[in-house]
């Protein structure tokens, strides 16, 4: 298993029956293939879409049918519809019970960057400012470093931000990270990570929970 | 009352340089595609416009911007238009990003008749820049004003001639609420039906909101992807 299955896989376990979650583009989409079984998790997409069913097959796809990623989707019994103002109107509200997020930089008082790059890239922050300003649970998914090898979890980000401490837990294929008041607390750990490689690979003190247990993907 | 106009060139006939024209859609989803066409024919210049995406190269408001029409631009995500990307690097296009619920919501307040009100996001990031921030029950909010244009090109599934309007699964997104927000609303549309045949239960925009209602001669609805893919400059 790859280092993103294992952060999707065990970022699932995390759902309950009847959550409400919306989930962001890429790494955090994938986590919809792994809802725990004999649970029901309503996927929102801020589109306009309750209850996200799988992609179709090709030749089934509805050009009406997207996703927040614009990738065809499909419904479920019990899908619904709605507006963009009243998707945001129930994100907005308190509503969602969890956001899941990509980042690019993210800091150990939980201030999120994921949404540009000055000078060289202009894409916009789309529906990420409003979700992790209300969403109640915001968790970050993300892998733990750079392509190259840099520090991703800082100790202040460099990036403009999409949001000031607002996040509450971070996953990476290294463990479980939870933003408290004390600073970044790892409280589970992959398997054959050690703690040193942790701080060696974090651009900001990580502290040990007493009772640090080992990350399994299931 | 019969607000139908028999072809897009002619439900755009009467707009002008300059203007501010909202356009609803999500990505390729739910883009009034026909009006768009009618526009680029038209040849209109130095539109301010507002819509959540700008198309893509090749398709969608990524036209309009091709064809030189675009002064600036109010959305929320344009990632996926590289000559965008190009005119906004050069300093050629004045372009404005808001948060996806806060252009959502600005819009739905300007057609309520509300001027301004306050949310969450973007507290602490760039957004909040020159925007006052209050604080409500020990969170701080940022006042946002409602937004208004001269013309709404929304696209809905079905009108009857009263414009009454339906929309069909995700193309339904910014629409509605544009629909609210102008002072002229033109809403195309896949099938136009006499006063009756939508259900009153089920119609999302009461028709006091639309001024004309035009069918689409042809839809190409591409997928967002698969374009991009197909259409791929090297």
């Amino acid at each position: 298993m790859n280092g993103k299955e294992l952060i999707a896989r065990r970022i699932a376990r995390e759902l309950k029956d009847g959550f409400y979650v919306n989930l962001g583009i890429g790494l955090p989409t994938t986590v919809a293939a792994f809802v725990p079984p004999g649970i029901e998790v309503v996927l929102q997409s801020e589109n306009g879409l309750l209850g996200i069913g799988p992609p179709p097959a090709q030749d089934e796809e509805d050009p009406d049918l997207i996703n927040a990623g614009k990738q065809p989707v499909t419904l479920l019994p019990g899908s619904s519809f709605f507006s963009s103002d009243q998707s945001f109107a129930m994100i907005r509200g308190g509503h969602m019970n969890m956001s899941i997020l990509g980042a690019m930089q993210v800091s150990c008082r939980g201030d999120l960057a994921n949404w540009t790059i000055p000078g060289k890239m202009v894409k916009g922050m789309g529906g990420a400012m409003d979700l992790v300003a209300s969403a109640p649970h915001v968790v970050v998914a993300t892998e733990h470093n750079t392509k190259d090898g840099g520090f991703k979890i800082v100790e202040a980000c460099s990036l403009p931000l999409t949001g000031k401490g607002v996040v509450h837990d971070i996953v990476t294929e290294l463990g479980w990270f939870h933003v408290s008041a004390a600073g970044l607390v790892m409280t589970e750990i992959a398997e054959g990570v050690t703690k040193e490689a942790v701080a060696q690979r974090t651009g900001c003190p990580v502290h040990f929970a007493a009772g640090l247990r080992p990350m399994l993907p299931f | 009352m019969d607000k139908v106009i028999n072809s897009p060139d002619a439900a755009v006939a009467d707009l002008r340089d300059g203007m501010t024209v909202m356009l609803g859609g999500f990505g390729l989803c739910g883009i009034p595609e026909n009006l768009i066409a009618a526009l680029i024919r038209k040849g209109l210049k130095g539109l301010h416009t507002i819509s959540n995406n700008m198309g893509v190269d090749g398709f969608g408001m990524g036209l309009m911007l091709e064809a030189g029409m675009i002064a600036s631009h109010i959305g929320s995500y344009v990632g996926e238009n590289r000559l965008l990307e190009k005119l906004v690097i050069a300093g050629q296009l004045d372009l404005t990003l808001v948060p996806q619920g806060t252009l959502a919501e600005r819009i739905r307040a300007g057609g309520a008749g509300i001027p301004a009100f306050y949310v969450p996001a973007g507290v602490g990031t760039v957004v909040a820049e020159s925007k006052e921030v209050r604080e409500f029950d020990g969170k701080a909010y940022l006042m946002e004003r409602g937004l208004r244009a001269d013309v709404a090109l929304v696209k809905a599934w079905k009108a009857d001639r009263h414009g009454n309007l339906v929309y069909r699964m995700t193309a339904r997104n910014f629409n509605p609420a544009m629909a609210t927000a102008a002072d002229l609303t033109i809403a195309e549309v896949e099938e136009i039906v006499e006063p009756g045949q939508l259900n009153p239960d089920e119609i999302v925009t009461p028709g006091i909101y639309v001024d004309r209602v035009v069918a689409g001669p042809e839809y190409k609805k591409p997928v967002e992807g698969r374009f991009i893919k197909e259409h791929a400059q090297p």
